[in-house]
């Protein structure tokens, strides 16, 4: 008989080879968290600078208020799922609040953010559809196109031409057509060239669905993401988003104006099949979309943020993910080994980043993953500029 | 245009040799992915490379049940002859 873990056997040696160079890079242990930029990990104070907290809101304090209210009020979990006993009238308000700031008619709450791309992908297409998805695109995106049973087309990253090439191939009476994009792709940071989409959008036909997981609450004059930033929300068939990240909760969210788009919610396992949000995380999620509206301040912030870094890190010619500003800055490394040991001296050294390694990162790349908190001060900035410095240089990047 | 499955082989095993740093000898019932140690991703960017070069689709779906050389000529082959008219 063949085991069944004896496949993960190079996975787990490969992980042992990264533990015996220092700490746990894929299962980092955060001992305390004190504030939305800094941890206690491995007895030391260290300042977190990959955490995918853009907006800085995990502590506020009339989130957690909210969130303490909701406990003592509604308890710790629903116990069931939204299309059963687990819709309570926070989760209709939060659908509705976000609904309106987003411009948008209908929105439909997820578990996590991770299931809101599975729930809206296989809720959208189905066997005798095709989706088109970016070559680079978060594995929730591969794994709801999946769960769809569509047909698969992958078209490089992007390249609205690529798409084009495959749109013109396909036969626009085999089935729907939904291509997929991301508004900032998680690894290096680049936007989708969305007016480019929408030109072929115009010429070719496919409806658009677009994961704002990392742009939502950050670009825009709105803070919608990167349809408000280019002006194309109406292009924008349908929104995909996550409360794990600007949000500070955890969830997700789909929206859209389509008359039909409260369907999705019964033609979506992810949806019918899982607990909803506990009542905590609806109320924090509430309060914190409050705040995205009420507080500019904070979008401005993490961009003068994210601009520091970017040119810090590349006065220090380091070689980064992307050439445009983003929250997400990843600083490219030459091999395995390197990479694990500058992430190493850098956690010794007082900051803590993601480290990314293939197959899960764009073109084989080895990359130390930042992103920027609008609670980062201006000297965090520095001293995580300035750490890269001494580690980064001292090791050699990839030249 | 018709290639002949020779024909798709010898293309096929040109847009494999970056994905195939060991050189590793190619014959027909090569297991890909697993004989050249490519991971997932990897595979999807070879077929993106098979695809723009034959100009024709290769659905990710196919992917689970396409494992040797012979397995993806012959997808090719089916492919061609699907858009000749």
């Amino acid at each position: 008989m063949k085991d069944l873990l004896e496949k993960h056997r190079p996975v787990m040696e490969r992980h042992d080879m990264a533990l015996a160079a220092g700490a746990d890079a894929v299962g980092l242990v955060n001992d305390r968290i004190l504030s939305p930029t800094r941890a206690i990990i491995g007895g030391r104070e260290v300042i977190l600078a990959g955490t995918n907290n853009y907006m800085g809101i995990t502590f506020e304090e009339d989130c957690i208020e909210a969130g303490c209210r909701a406990l003592r009020e509604y308890g710790t979990g629903t116990t069931g799922s939204r299309i059963a006993n687990g819709t309570y009238a926070m989760h209709t308000e939060l659908e509705r609040k976000l609904a309106d700031f987003l411009g948008r008619r209908h929105c439909i709450v997820f578990s996590t953010g991770y299931q809101a791309n599975l729930g809206m992908i296989s809720g959208l297409a189905g066997p005798k559809d095709t989706v088109f998805l970016d070559a680079d695109s978060h594995a929730s995106i591969y794994d709801g196109c999946t769960l769809s049973g569509a047909k698969l087309s992958r078209f490089r990253h992007n390249d609205p031409e690529s798409l084009a090439r495959r749109l013109a191939r396909h036969d626009p009476q085999e089935g729907g057509r939904l291509v997929v994009l991301e508004g900032i792709y998680s690894m290096f940071g680049d936007r989708a060239p969305l007016k480019e989409f929408i030109d072929v959008k115009r010429e070719h036909g496919f409806q658009l669905m677009l994961d704002e997981a990392h742009s939502f609450g950050v670009l825009g004059d709105h803070g919608r993401g990167l349809a408000d930033e280019a002006g194309l929300e109406e292009e924008v068939d349908f929104i995909v988003g996550t409360f794990s990240k600007s949000i500070g909760a955890i969830g997700g969210f789909g929206a859209g104006n389509h008359e039909l788009f409260e369907a999705i919610r019964w033609a979506s396992k992810p949806y019918m099949f899982t607990a909803s949000p506990s009542p905590a995380s609806i109320a924090t999620s509430i309060c914190a979309v409050k705040k995205l509206a009420a507080e500019p301040w904070r979008r401005k912030k993490l961009m003068e943020n994210s601009r520091h870094l970017f040119e810090g890190f590349k006065a220090l010619g380091l070689e980064l993910g992307c050439d445009e500003v983003s929250p997400v800055i990843a600083v490219k490394c030459a091999d395995e080994p390197s990479t694990v040991a500058m992430w190493n001296a850098l956690l010794q050294a007082g900051v803590y980043v993601n480290i990314a390694l293939p197959p899960g990162t764009p073109g084989r790349t080895y990359l130390l993953r930042c992103s920027v908190s609008a609670a980062h001060t201006d000297d965090d900035i520095e001293r995580i500029i300035a750490l890269f410095g001494q580690v980064v240089k001292g090791q050699g990047q990839d030249s | 245009m018709s290639a002949s499955r020779d024909e798709i082989f010898a293309t096929l095993s040109r847009l494999l040799e970056p994905f195939n740093p060991k050189g590793v000898a190619l014959k027909p019932d090569t297991e890909i992915a697993a004989e050249l140690n490519i991971d997932s991703v990897g595979v999807m960017d070879f077929i993106m490379e098979v695809e723009d070069t034959f100009d024709i689709d290769i659905s990710l779906n196919v992917l689970s049940e396409t494992h040797t050389m012979d397995d993806l000529v012959r997808v090719v082959e089916e492919r061609l002859k699907r858009d000749t008219p």
